[in-house]
């Protein structure tokens, strides 16, 4: 590893880092300004004022909202994350135990994206006949399901044929739903870029030197038409978590979106943060990935950084 | 054009929705729980007649089986009461696409839903389109520290998973809202979530055009900042149109998502989304007509993006 490429590391993790603390607490602070507290949500309404005062003070929902953002971010440091009021247990615990399986889930469908989206736009992008047209239109119908209604599909036919498993927890279901519209925009993204490449004079000169065009293709046109795909990997890694929201509600995934929600609705200010804490920081990490691989490919892009 | 023309057919199409629906979204018929799609018949023993269907009778009710009475055919009654078609016997209703638990017309439901559906997408878009116009012009006109102040905020939401910050912010409004509030309020969530997406495109094409000779005549000629902005932004038109084809979708699926996780419209003014709730693994291979929704949204998806083929990719 070069030293502008650390120097280009440590910025990008600097930023991540801001972009953690300043989305967590925004979500702390909304939940904080919407109507109604935990309080509400506790089947309070026939206890005394003296019993839901004590909880509030419990809660620390009786102190202004800046001293609570303020002990986030003291509690941040110390890897406290404050105690969720709806399940009565640390706010730790619950979302490593949810935001490991959402990572899953997206670590996994983003990996089986790309080794299928890849290789199947770069033999689209170089050659026709029939191989490349059946991808092209697999992947137009495929990019125009979004995740949850593949899953919806799936589900369908896992019901009806009976060739996937739709036991809660089974993994199979909820990643092909995310993986492949995700695989066809990638294949989409590397087919055009594939396209443009080789027919760029450097590509047609080494093919006409009489390097074998796979090795053309597969090798040197590869590493230049990657760049562009892979500078969209930050909205891919966005839109893969926004769709998992809705995969993990239909196929019961247990992961972070359901948590959220649980947060949300039973108005639970320091799990909201939690939940919003994990997201962002699976969403910084996805980004930072596909910005260092970026910058090891082509060296100007840590330069300019 | 043909994407301005795609929005104002979603939006058409959200108005005349209720005209198209044969029968009331929230009548629940007795004894149709789960009932078949009805069958039109336009031929019987005697030959070709108008357009009528056989009344459904429960045979088993704990297998829900229905079977046709074919001893009492029901004729259709076209343009009355408000609707384009509906049953000719009150009683009985014509089922198109099947029934759902309560024994309410999935059709006419889907088609009611559809009002809320495409209404909220054909808003949002509407508000992404301005703000984002407006934001990335402005951007890419002034340059400088707006440019870089307006685009660092619109980064930040860029960052963010679309259905978590929508999540959010929604999860922060009261929980329970009438029909008319949820839908200004999930337009307006919308049009907050997707702004940036619009801004950052215009502004990118804005801060090219300004480099180029016209605008800086425009510029020596004493233009102001709003002049010059409407002189650059018509060269944003394709990428406009570009993004409407795809912001139509992805909305339609945003407003099934907070629909379905029960965060947006009510079951008394179910959308897409709302109706989806009732689908399970077991009403999905018992009553398959219930996935409706799904196909209505998928189509809706194809045919923005066979508008979204045939526009000129200018930008």
């Amino acid at each position: 590893m070069t030293n502008s490429l650390s120097v280009f590391v440590l910025r990008r993790l600097l930023g991540a880092l801001i972009f953690v603390v300043v989305v967590s607490t925004s979500a702390l602070v909304l939940i904080r300004l919407a109507p109604g507290d935990a309080t509400t949500d506790m089947k309070m309404s026939v206890a005394d004022p003296a019993a839901i005062a004590a909880a509030r003070s419990r809660l620390g929902l009786d102190r202004p909202i800046w001293a609570q953002a303020a002990s986030w971010i003291g509690g941040l440091a110390r890897f406290d994350l404050g105690t969720s009021s709806h399940y009565g247990r640390p706010v730790s615990g619950l979302v490593v135990e949810r935001v490991g399986n959402t990572a899953i889930l997206g670590g996994l469908a983003l990996v089986m994206a790309t080794l299928i989206g890849i290789p199947c736009g770069v033999v689209s992008g170089s050659r026709g006949g029939a191989g490349a047209r059946v991808i092209a239109a697999a992947s137009i119908l495929l990019v125009a399901a979004p995740p949850m209604l593949l899953a919806l599909a799936l589900l369908y036919l896992a019901v009806t044929t009976g060739v996937l498993s739709v036991e809660p927890g089974s993994l199979l279901l909820p990643l092909l739903a995310l993986a492949l519209p995700m695989g066809a925009v990638i294949e989409r993204l590397q087919s055009r870029a594939t396209a443009d490449t080789v027919h760029t004079p450097a590509f047609v000169a080494a093919a006409a030197r009489g390097i074998p065009r796979a090795r053309v293709v597969w090798l040197h046109s590869l590493r230049a038409s990657l760049q562009p795909v892979l500078g969209v990997y930050g909205i891919i890694i966005a839109a893969l978590f926004s769709g998992s929201v809705a995969v993990e509600a239909i196929t019961s995934w247990p992961g972070l979106g359901r948590l959220m929600l649980d947060g949300l609705l039973s108005r639970d200010v320091f799990l909201v943060a939690g939940c919003a804490l994990a997201g962002s920081f699976l969403v910084a990490i996805g980004n930072l990935t596909a910005d260092v691989l970026r910058a090891f490919i082509d060296p100007r892009i840590r330069e300019a950084a | 054009m043909r994407a301005i023309f795609l929005l104002v057919a979603t939006g058409l199409l959200a108005i005349v929705a209720p005209i198209l629906a044969p029968h009331d979204p929230t009548t629940q018929f007795a004894d149709k729980a789960y009932a078949p799609p009805t069958r039109i018949h336009l031929r019987d023993a005697t030959g070709f007649r108008a357009p009528f269907f056989y009344k459904q009778t429960l045979v088993n009710r704990l297998a829900r089986e229905y079977a046709d009475d074919t001893s009492a055919p029901i004729s259709l009654r076209w343009f009355s009461g408000g609707r384009v078609a509906t049953s000719g016997d009150s009683t009985e209703p014509v089922l198109l696409l099947g029934a759902d638990a309560l024994g309410r017309d999935v059709f006419s439901r889907l088609v009611s839903g559809a009002r809320w559906s495409l209404g909220v997408t054909a808003l949002g878009v509407l508000g992404a389109l301005l703000v984002g116009i407006l934001v990335g012009g402005l951007a890419g006109t002034a340059g400088g520290r707006v440019d870089s102040m307006l685009m660092g905020a619109s980064n930040w939401l860029l960052a963010m998973p679309g259905a978590y910050l929508v999540l959010v912010l929604r999860g922060a409004l009261p929980l329970v809202l009438t029909t008319g509030e949820t839908f200004a309020l999930i337009s307006i969530l919308f049009t907050v979530a997707t702004w940036p997406h619009v801004a950052r495109g215009v502004r990118g094409i804005v801060a090219a055009e300004r480099a180029r000779e016209y605008a800086e005549a425009a510029r020596a000629s004493g233009a102001g900042l709003w002049r010059l902005m409407s002189q650059l932004l018509p060269a944003a038109r394709g990428f406009l149109a570009v993004e409407t084809v795809l912001l139509v979708p992805a909305l339609l699926v945003a407003e099934a998502t907070v629909s379905y996780l029960s965060l947006g419209f009510p079951d008394a003014s179910a959308s897409w989304g709302t109706l989806l709730q009732d689908v399970n693994v077991r009403v999905m291979s018992e009553a398959p007509w219930m996935l409706a929704p799904a196909a209505g949204i998928f189509a809706a998806t194809l045919i923005a993006q066979a508008a979204g083929a045939r526009v000129p990719q200018r930008a």
